[in-house]
């Protein structure tokens, strides 16, 4: 495990590159043409859908026919719409639900991995098998095991994991919540570590010096060092969770009734099972704000320096 | 409208991409890659489900063989996914030139849109095409009298099923009459077996439940207004009485617990009949081959019995109507090049349902196939009994009504949908129910 910052690897062949340059126009030239890849791609398949998205809105499409212009009516119907506020009342539980059950359990893992132990080498590549599974795989498995007539539970006679796991709407949601964070606390459990790795020794032995127990040691210097570590996790949660869609899809599709009809899965239900684009992209784009206000907000609680480096007199 | 159409099938080719990488990788039991196939060859979709999917695969093969025209690839997909998938399709441009459907309002759509092949023509040229197959099946392919899409394989007439194992058990006798079934409840719960089974997480067996009740009380004009899309068709006093009927048998306990988490897809809910856990299953005639080939002991030792819905006393439904699917469907892609639509036509003809294949469909799928004067050959099917009566539900039904979600438009399908499994849920009344109903369908 690489103790340099992602930013060295990033800047290492560009420096190189422009470093003999004799003019500054030519460094600048050099520059631009290396960043044009990247900028296609995201143009391509970030800024294009995007546009093509909100355009969409603005229209009614049934997939099939002639896409006509329809003004406002999308976004009145979705507006409207009961369905809606559910919708993102159940996006922002699954958010809340699953960072609050996720944060703590990967941040002790990520402590507790980051050891140099041999056996916490084994163990972390143990915690990180489920990421490597696809999330729809996940559901099926998951979904078979919770069934409440040929599950786990029936199958080994065990009564109190006999219950309507997917069928009972609060049960359902906390269920998918505990699907969700099976499968991603491996990956914050890996940055949490990798934080806790660049937390500098010195700091520890000081403490231990000044007679700090294991347990202040975490609360006074591991948490607070990883300030933006948690921020980093906390955003991709966020937002990750914002657009979830395979594992739900696969498990309840929203269902039952609606209680898991998060707003991705609402987009996606609106759209291609009920044929109407114009509704399901102005949800797109609702999703795309909410997203992008969640991010903002995020960074913003990190302050304004949370890309530089706390390592030094922090 | 040129720039529209790009941007529409760019748009649509991104969207497939990312979202349906879930239902494809469900779907993948035994496909053979994407829909492209080798060059002058025309790609045909089909579903996928043993013992089924064996003979569709026989057909293609089989047509291969025989063929002057040229040949077809298959891709076969898992029900849920291919519904999705298939719209998906036409709509970017990539459809398969032979495009599978249940009829009704998806062929409509297809057919205002463009997308298929107005087939009147061909078969006014071909009239023995016509003339080989049941004649009733026809209708759900015709849209304003232009024949969009041609029927094949079986008839698929929905049926109560029951374990007679489980009948004897507890001393009971099947359901004649709507009161029969809702004093069964007791009798089973009481015995800790489910009365009756049911996949509520796919919907549409929820709906079968609803259709039975709306044809049962209301009769076929209450049915039809709602295939019809006739104004407010759920306001019908008759109709909110079945909506209650329904949430009254949920109320009762007549379903297995945890209904709203079994999936149809992977037969769960006629694993729950024979095994033994459930007593009864309002499913369509389909499940009969898989019951067959995966509950062991269960069907050729005579376990399963099998009748029509019950009645409803003093309701206005004829005792011998039936709800499912006349047939199933297969209509010819526009966007299909020249060659294609040749080699489409030629297997409609005479190769997707002929009498080698018609015999493989009662010999190993336990189906009647729509094919005329094949009453003779269902006494020397493995299931003689089941066969004949499946044959006589179809063809002495006073009325054999198509399936909701298959007649109606594809979104109020999923509005119809959506409100029956919050219906089912007891989350929403009968009157409320049918006024989110009666505005999907006017929206229509």
């Amino acid at each position: 495990m690489s103790n340099a910052p992602v930013g060295t690897v990033a800047v290492g062949p560009a420096a190189a590159g422009s470093a003999p340059a004799s003019s500054s126009g030519r460094r600048t030239g050099s520059l631009t043409w290396l960043v044009l890849p990247a900028l296609g791609f995201f143009i391509a398949f970030g800024i294009v859908p995007l546009v093509g998205v909100l355009v969409l809105s603005f229209t009614s499409w049934d997939g099939i026919g002639d896409v006509r212009y329809a003004g406002l009516d999308s976004w009145r119907s979705v507006l409207t719409d009961p369905g809606l506020p559910h919708a993102l009342l159940v996006t922002f539980l699954i958010m809340a639900l699953s960072w609050a059950f996720q944060t703590p359990i990967s941040l002790l893992i990520g402590v507790f991995i980051a050891g140099n132990q041999r056996y916490r080498a084994v163990l972390a590549v143990l915690y990180f098998i489920p990421l490597l599974l696809s999330s729809a795989a996940v559901a099926i498995v998951f979904k078979a095991l919770l069934d409440p007539n040929f599950g786990i539970g029936p199958g080994l006679g065990l009564g109190f994991l006999a219950q309507d796991w997917l069928g009972r709407p609060w049960l359902a949601l906390f269920v998918v919540v505990f699907v969700v964070s099976w499968q991603f606390v491996p990956f914050h459990s890996l940055i949490y570590q990798g934080g806790v790795r660049q937390i500098p020794a010195s700091m520890y032995e000081a403490a231990q010096l000044d007679g700090a127990g294991r347990v202040k040691q975490f609360f006074h210097i591991t948490i607070p060092q990883l300030k933006y570590t948690i921020i980093t996790s906390s955003t991709l949660m966020v937002v990750g969770s914002l657009t979830f869609f395979d594992l739900i899809f696969v498990l309840t599709q929203g269902g039952p009734g609606d209680a898991t009809r998060s707003l991705a899965l609402d987009m996606y239900l609106r759209g291609f099972r009920a044929n109407l684009m114009g509704p399901a992209s102005a949800i797109a784009v609702i999703l795309v704000l909410v997203g992008l206000a969640l991010a903002l907000l995020l960074q913003r609680l990190g302050g304004k320096d949370s890309n530089t480096s706390q390592l030094e007199g922090a | 409208m040129d720039q529209n159409r790009t941007s529409r099938r760019s748009f649509l080719t991104l969207a497939m991409a990312t979202p349906l990488a879930a239902g494809a990788l469900a779907a993948c039991g035994g496909s053979s890659g994407p829909g492209q196939a080798a060059e002058g060859d025309a790609t045909i979709w089909f579903l996928t489900g043993e013992p089924k999917e064996a003979i569709r695969r026989q057909t293609v093969e089989l047509f291969n063989e025989r063929s002057e025209v040229g040949d077809l690839a298959v891709t076969a997909f898992q029900n849920d996914a291919y519904k999705t998938k298939i719209r998906t399709s036409i709509g970017a441009g990539q459809a398969p030139t032979l495009i599978f459907s249940w009829g009704g309002g998806s062929v409509r759509d297809w057919a205002e849109a463009g997308q298929i092949e107005d087939l009147t023509s061909w078969i006014e040229e071909n009239p023995e095409v016509k003339e080989r197959l049941f004649d009733a099946a026809w209708t759900p392919g015709i849209v304003d009298e232009k024949v969009y899409a041609v029927p094949h394989e079986t008839v698929q007439p929905v049926v109560l099923y029951y374990n007679k194992k489980l009948f004897d058990q507890v001393g009971a006798q099947p359901p004649a009459t709507w009161d029969d079934l809702m004093a069964l409840v007791p009798v089973f719960n009481a015995a800790g077996i489910a009365p009756i089974s049911l996949a509520g997480q796919s919907r549409w067996t929820t709906m079968m439940w609803l259709e039975f009740l709306v044809e049962r009380v209301g009769g076929q004009e209450a049915f039809l207004a709602i295939n019809e899309n006739q104004p407010n068709p759920w306001s019908n006093p008759d109709v909110i009485q079945a909506l209650t009927m329904a949430q009254d048998l949920v109320k009762a306990g007549g379903f297995v617990d945890g209904f709203t988490s079994v999936v149809a897809d992977q037969n769960a809910d006629q694993a729950l009949l024979y095994t033994d856990k459930a007593a009864m299953l309002l499913q369509g005639s389909w499940v009969y081959g898989s019951m067959k080939a995966d509950g062991g002991d269960f069907v050729p030792g005579g376990n399963l019995g099998y009748q029509s819905f019950p009645v409803v006393t003093g309701g206005k439904g004829d005792p011998t109507s039936t709800v499912g699917n006349p047939a199933q469907y297969y209509s010819i892609s526009a966007d299909a090049t020249e060659e294609q639509k040749e080699i489409a036509r030629a297997y409609l003809a005479d190769g997707a349902l002929n009498d080698e294949i018609a015999t493989a469909f009662i010999q190993e799928a336990g189906e009647v196939p729509v094919l005329k004067g094949i009453v003779d050959q269902l006494s020397e099917s493995p299931d003689p009994e089941w066969m004949q009566f499946v044959y006589d539900v179809a063809s002495n039904a006073a009325f054999f009504g198509q399936s909701w979600d298959q007649a109606i438009s594809p979104t109020a399908a999923e509005e119809l949908l959506n409100n029956i499994a919050q219906l089912f849920l007891l989350e929403i009344d009968p009157q409320t129910f049918a006024n989110n109903m009666n505005a999907a369908q006017a929206a229509q």
